[in-house]
């Protein structure tokens, strides 16, 4: 489903190199976890793959599908199928969270040629999963992330992919922010939408949510490149010995 | 009226247009060459102002109105202190009477009528019943009413085209009606309120309105009645050099409530269109008068060229005791926009609203705002102004807040937010505040703030494109004043927003 080949990227403003070398495949349906210190690169990864601005691709690429990802603008990506779940998601004033959604859902739509949505058909389809995720009507009905709490702005997020359906979904440090109940209410919602067909990259700073959500493989990332890569039981190497003795037996 | 776009008309029309101006004997240069088209020929003088008072078979005392107006005219000089920038305008370079082909050759059904002229109306919302009613077709009138209703005028060049709904308006005792119609058959009424708000010497555009207004809707809701339906008038300029001069009276006697919407649009045309407009609204005691307006004139190419130049004197008169008046616009259109709808709050307690949303892209120039004029005891007043600049347009607001020494516990709430896309475009405030008593409050809040490029990347990570996304940021910025229109508006407003603002990124 989504391969990243060699990918080495810079900042567009600073002489910064972030990623040198990334190479990456994550197959239909698995879960991959990426772990990694601070300045590892995580959060480039997620941006270059989204296509934020900012960044410059030197060398390598990525494809979802066998599609070049890199050529595609950030709202091709999306209707291609990739949604990434923000660390920290923006606020937008004055825009309901409702209308945002099915402004987003029906533009998908349109681009991938279907028939955009009714708002009866939206709204059943929308309050159906916002139950599941425990958001409610008031939650749906505020302003796009204003004013809402860290736990409801990564439910919120998940609310998002749940209604998007994306193939690959990035989540960007997911549980930064989150306390315990939180954090299940999220893993159960990622949990739920897990099927043959949809995969899922996982970054994030802790195992901790690792044990919500089974990775299949788990890689730890370092200076820009993937340095050692293993099964469930490498994060919980993490989780005991820190990155220290991986990062050192990398060189 | 098939052809309403086509002005090569040789009816009746011009000949009788020919005849008036013959009998009046003075005015006969350039007319041979003017009379192809069915326009009054260029320019403004005392003919063309008793030409037009003749067309619309006013009385004596309309036409001397009129002439008064125009003598005061002559004297004054344009008004230069807004921040905007245009060449000098040649007002002997206008016409300023213009007039549809002939409508005695009715369409037959909608199938034969202008299917361009279909399309504005659908765009505004207006039902197919009225539709036809507007484009004249046969026996329309006969056919079953819609749902929804909305009474209609609709205001071509210079003549009003004719409005729907009229006997059911009639029976709850509205007139609603073109308001040349009503110097006809309500002068009491007009002798009593026209100029009473914005007299006649008020200001040069508005002065030379007086002298040369053509057409325009007249509404009076009689003591305690509430208008049954929305009423709604939609103005269109087509012909080209013209200018539109419509005069809208507004009369909410005691204890009344009406809504009244209003329409503007234009085709593109490479030279500048002059639209200098008066409302006037009385509103008497605990009558209340909604005035919604969604101002799409055309605005001028990428590069500046052509577009409306819109100098626009509207004013409500909260006459007496609580009476309430709420103005509601949305600006997008218009090379230059000159307009600031006020409200002068003489009853106790009286309260005036003012929201307003003002687009401007490309080369737009806008400078608007609003007067609050606090005469009375306990007057409330409420400003929320969105201006929203983007290309290399200007967008100012200007807006006065005045307590007179007699409005004594009086209080005013402003508020002004001004957004920013691009580089290149400004924004600018400027809040006038008069308080001339102690027990008064007047606030002002301010706040200019750029579309944000992480509100857009996450738009558009979740599959909106760029113009989807500016679209729904700057709905959001607009969204308290969105929600002061009425329904069908707002929905028209909104999509109004994304059209204005096509192209501004990238």
């Amino acid at each position: 489903m989504l391969k990243i080949n060699n990918l080495h990227v810079k900042l567009e403003e600073e002489d910064k190199q972030i990623l040198n070398g990334l190479s990456l495949e994550v197959p239909a349906g698995q879960v991959h976890a990426i772990m990694g210190p601070n300045g590892s690169g995580k959060s480039t990864l997620s941006y270059v793959l989204s296509g934020r601005d900012g960044y410059e691709v030197t060398e390598g690429g990525a494809t979802l599908d066998g599609r070049d990802l890199l050529a595609m603008e950030p709202e091709e990506r999306a209707a291609a199928g990739l949604f990434l779940a923000f660390q920290y998601p923006v606020e937008i004033p004055g825009v309901g969270n409702m209308t945002f959604l099915r402004t987003a859902v029906n533009a998908q739509r349109k681009a991938r040629g279907e028939e955009e949505l009714s708002s009866g058909e939206f709204l059943k389809l929308v309050r159906a999963k916002a139950k599941d995720l425990q958001i409610d009507a008031d939650m749906l009905k505020r302003p796009v992330n204003v004013g809402f709490s860290g736990g409801e702005k990564k439910r919120n997020e998940i609310l998002q992919m749940a209604m998007l359906e994306p193939r690959m979904c990035i989540m960007d440090e997911t549980d930064s922010g989150l306390d315990v109940d939180a954090m299940r209410l999220v893993a159960d919602g990622v949990n739920a939408l897990r099927s043959a067909d949809r995969s899922f990259l996982v970054i994030t700073h802790y195992q901790r949510l690792l044990n919500h959500i089974q990775p299949d493989v788990v890689h730890i990332l370092s200076n820009g490149r993937i340095i050692k890569t293993g099964g469930p039981e490498l994060a919980l190497q993490v989780e005991e010995e820190g990155y220290g003795d991986i990062l050192s037996e990398a060189g | 009226m098939t052809e309403i776009t086509d002005l090569d008309v040789r009816d009746g029309v011009d000949r009788e247009t020919v005849e008036t101006v013959q009998n009046m004997g003075s005015y006969k240069y350039g007319w041979n060459t003017e009379i192809e088209m069915d326009f009054a020929p260029k320019g403004v003088n005392e003919d063309i102002v008793r030409l037009i008072s003749q067309k619309n078979e006013e009385p004596e005392w309309m036409t001397e109105w009129r002439l008064d107006a125009y003598r005061r005219w002559v004297t004054m000089s344009e008004p230069r202190w807004a921040m905007l920038n245009y060449p000098d305008i040649d007002y002997q370079d206008q016409y300023y009477y213009a007039r549809p082909k002939s409508m005695e050759v009715k369409p037959k059904s909608l199938d034969e009528v202008d299917p361009t002229l279909l399309a504005t109306y659908e765009k505004l919302g207006i039902p197919l019943k009225e539709q036809m009613i507007l484009a004249g077709v046969e026996g329309a009138e006969e056919t079953p009413a819609e749902a929804r209703k909305v009474a209609v005028d609709a205001v071509f060049d210079s003549v009003s085209l004719g409005t729907t709904f009229k006997d059911e308006l009639a029976k709850a005792g509205v007139i609603f009606c073109p308001i040349s119609e009503a110097i006809r058959e309500h002068p009491e009424l007009v002798k009593k309120y026209l100029g009473s708000v914005v007299p006649q010497s008020d200001n040069f555009f508005a002065t030379l309105n007086s002298a040369v207004f053509s057409d325009g809707s007249f509404v009076y809701v009689p003591p305690g009645v509430r208008c049954p339906m929305e009423l709604s008038t939609y103005f269109r300029i087509n012909a080209e050099n013209t200018g539109q001069f419509e005069r809208t009276l507004i009369i909410a006697d005691k204890g009344s409530y009406v809504s009244y919407l209003e329409g503007c649009t234009a085709p593109k045309r490479d030279t500048h269109q002059l639209h200098a407009a008066v409302v006037e609204i009385v509103i008497l005691e605990d009558a209340e008068v909604k005035y919604s307006t969604v101002q799409n004139w055309y605005p001028g190419d990428e590069e500046g060229k052509g577009g409306i130049y819109n100098f626009v004197t509207k004013r409500a008169d909260c006459r007496e005791a609580r009476a309430k008046v709420m103005w509601t616009q949305v600006e997008t259109g218009s090379a230059i926009t000159w307009k600031y709808p006020s409200c002068i709050l003489r009853g106790e307690e009286a309260q005036g609203e003012f929201y307003s949303i003002a687009i401007a892209n490309n080369f737009q120039q806008a400078d608007t705002g609003t007067k609050m004029i606090h005469l009375g005891r306990n007057t409330r007043s409420r400003i929320v102004s969105k201006g929203i600049s983007a290309g290399q347009a200007q967008n100012t607001y200007r807006g006065l807040v005045s307590m007179h020494p007699r409005a004594t516990n009086s209080r005013n709430y402003t508020q002004c937010d001004s957004l920013l896309i691009g580089d290149k475009c400004g924004a600018h405030t400027v809040p006038y505040i008069e308080v001339k008593n102690t027990s008064s409050r007047v606030e002002h809040e301010a706040t200019t703030s750029k579309v944000d490029d992480d509100q857009l990347f996450y738009c558009r990570s979740r599959g909106m494109d760029e113009e989807e996304a500016v679209a729904l940021v700057v709905n959001g910025f607009c969204r308290e004043v969105l929600q002061a229109l009425p329904m069908e508006f707002a929905m028209e407003a909104q999509s109004l927003v994304a059209i204005s603002l096509e192209g501004s990124v990238g």
